[in-house]
């Protein structure tokens, strides 16, 4: 559930001072988590890593990409592709409208062609900022043409995933959207060939529950949020507290929803050295 | 005769009454009350038809709910026979949320599988109000794959709020359990039929769902969350239910027009709930006549179309 996007994680200390001071845009960020204020150029070299505290900010769509694939390699695919409204539903083509303003982003998504260490690969990459990630038709329909571009290229295919779930706004059409890439995902089973998920925080609800979770390597970011149904919605509806670290990438490589939890400054090397393991296509016997 | 009511139905139920006591009286005292008892009981139909014929979205999410619907358990026992009901997900556990096995429909054997919710508090808390674990999933998967081996079409019975969110559900992957259900089901080399008879929320629900014919029940509703859940994400506020269901298009005409569902199994006047068995009957017409149609499709242009259907559908402009 996307609404959990507005969580706090649980160890913030927002003190009184620290809080009041104002961060002029752009030149200067705060940190979540620890709210030390670093500089923006430092940031965006250090792939959005506090060098205080270590934790990860958001990454956007674009940064991700520019920080995984190989310089120069990227082709984008469907980059026109925009939503309409199919249940008319009343503001939703302002929010979209707004996000896209806010993210200079056409959707959530962003695929493409590209290489990483030298290996060609089919790429999406999900950015948590438009309207939280959500998968609403376009997320669905981009993922699916990905995944149908990969088997026509007989490539391997990416996804970075990080999405509060299925987007309300389009109500049916967006649980569909789990059905038609889950589909699509069977089809590149079959065709034998690699899909890598990656999880990022957070990824979470119809997400979670179709693409994300069926990678033959699912990989994760430490810390990130993995799960299914949000914290507040759980807790509400047993009643208790969650535990400690709950829906963590460590919980889930703890419960082997996951293969490996991977740094970010790893996660481009990483990549690289799995395709490379698959390059060579599989042993066959006569 | 039902004996929870919803708000709406009860100038119905008065009605019905009134005619009851007529009848009684008229046997009791011989005196002929025909003439008084028919005009009554036409009264009683039209009124009938028109509260039914003009159900908002909310009234049929409470219908869709309601304790005396009709579930699995009874269709299965009303529609089908010799069923052997098959437990467990060979893995953790038995999920009571999720009933499943073999049976013989219309003389074919078959799989068939459906969540069930409680007839009361009691059962409901054994049932978890019908909504399924990971195991629950589990085992609808298992019995779908059985069902491939020994080329048994499925028919699947929706009806649930919701995957549970719980801890253990999350510990033991709920998330990962659908998704797997959704990507195996898409190349099931068997005619899956899917109803959802009652509610169909949210990744619960589509985890037994992806069929070849896919199919609701008049009052049943379909949707991506409860309208409470919808409302408590997009306006902070759960008590907007009501509002939710009026914009959230979770009928079955709605599901119908949006393309999502092929078919609208009607329901005996009042609904599926005043008229058990009358419901199960028109249920099996419209479950024969699709899986004849279903049983004639060789195993991969049904796989073909199986996945065309779901690919299709979803609106953008590709610019």
């Amino acid at each position: 559930m996307f609404k959990d996007l507005f969580r706090k994680p649980k160890y913030v200390t927002v003190h009184a001072d620290t809080a009041k001071k104002d961060i002029p845009e752009g030149l200067w960020q705060k940190c979540p988590v620890c709210n030390e204020i670093v500089y923006t150029k430092e940031l965006d070299r250090d792939l959005k890593t506090c060098k205080k505290c270590g934790s990860y900010f958001k990454m956007g769509a674009w940064e991700r990409i520019k920080a995984t694939v190989d310089e120069g390699s990227f082709n984008e695919l469907d980059a026109g592709m925009v939503s309409i409204n199919p249940l008319g539903f009343k503001d939703y083509p302002e929010k979209i409208t707004s996000a896209q303003q806010a993210t200079k982003l056409r959707e959530a998504i962003v695929t493409g062609e590209a290489a990483i260490g030298g290996r060609p690969v089919i790429i999406g990459v999900m950015d948590p900022n438009f309207i939280m990630g959500s998968m609403g038709s376009v997320v669905g329909e981009k993922v699916t043409r990905a995944a149908e571009r990969a088997v026509e290229k007989s490539v391997p295919l990416i996804i970075f995933s990080a999405s509060g779930g299925a987007r309300m706004q389009e109500g049916i059409i967006s649980l569909m959207q789990m059905a038609k890439t889950c589909g699509v995902l069977a089809r590149l089973d079959k065709a034998g060939l690699l899909f890598i998920s990656v999880l990022t925080n957070p990824t979470t609800g119809g997400v979670t529950a179709s693409f994300a979770s069926m990678g033959d390597i699912i990989l994760a970011e430490p810390g990130a949020q993995i799960g299914f149904t949000g914290p507040r919605v759980i807790e509400q509806t047993i009643r208790q507290k969650l535990p400690e670290g709950f829906q963590t990438a460590e919980f889930m490589l703890e419960h082997g929803f996951v293969d490996m939890v991977v740094p970010r400054s790893q996660m481009k090397s990483t990549l690289a050295r799995l395709l490379d393991l698959h390059s060579t296509g599989g042993y066959k016997n006569g | 005769m039902a004996n929870i009511l919803l708000e709406f139905e009860k100038p119905i139920v008065e009605l019905e009454a009134k005619i009851q006591e007529l009848k009684n009286f008229s046997s009791e005292k011989e005196i002929d009350l025909s003439d008084e008892i028919k005009t009554l009981q036409n009264k009683a139909d039209s009124l009938t038809r028109e509260i039914y014929g003009k159900l908002t979205p909310w009234q049929r999410v409470l219908l869709a709910r309601h304790p005396e619907r009709p579930g699995t358990a009874d269709y299965i026992k009303l529609i089908f026979e010799d069923f052997f009901e098959l437990h467990g997900d060979r893995r953790f556990g038995d999920d009571p949320a999720v009933i499943g096995g073999i049976a013989r429909f219309n003389g074919q054997p078959v799989t068939v599988i459906g969540h069930v919710k409680g007839k009361d508090t009691k059962d409901n808390l054994t049932r978890n109000f019908g909504m399924p674990h990971p195991e629950g999933n589990r085992k609808a998967i298992r019995l779908m794959e059985q069902a491939e081996k020994f080329g048994r079409p499925v028919i699947s019975f929706v009806d649930t709020p919701g995957a549970f969110p719980g801890i253990g559900a999350e510990e033991r992957g709920q998330a990962e359990a659908i998704a797997t259900n959704l990507t195996r089901m898409m190349s099931l080399k068997v005619p899956v039929i899917a109803t959802v008879i009652g509610e169909g929320g949210s990744g619960g629900a589509l985890a037994i769902a992806i069929g070849d014919h896919v199919a609701m029940l008049e009052n049943s509703v379909y949707s991506i969350s409860s309208p409470e859940a919808f409302a408590s994400i997009l306006w902070k506020d759960p008590a907007k239910a009501n509002e939710a269901a009026a914009v959230m298009k979770m009928t079955a005409r709605d599901l119908e027009e949006l393309g999502v569902i092929d078919e609208i199994v009607p329901e005996p006047l009042g609904g599926a709930h005043r008229n058990k068995e009358e419901m199960a009957k028109i249920l099996c017409r419209s479950l024969k006549k699709s899986l004849n149609g279903l049983m004639k499709i060789p195993d991969d242009k049904l796989l073909e179309k199986r996945f065309e259907k779901f690919r299709g559908i979803g609106q953008f402009v590709s610019g």
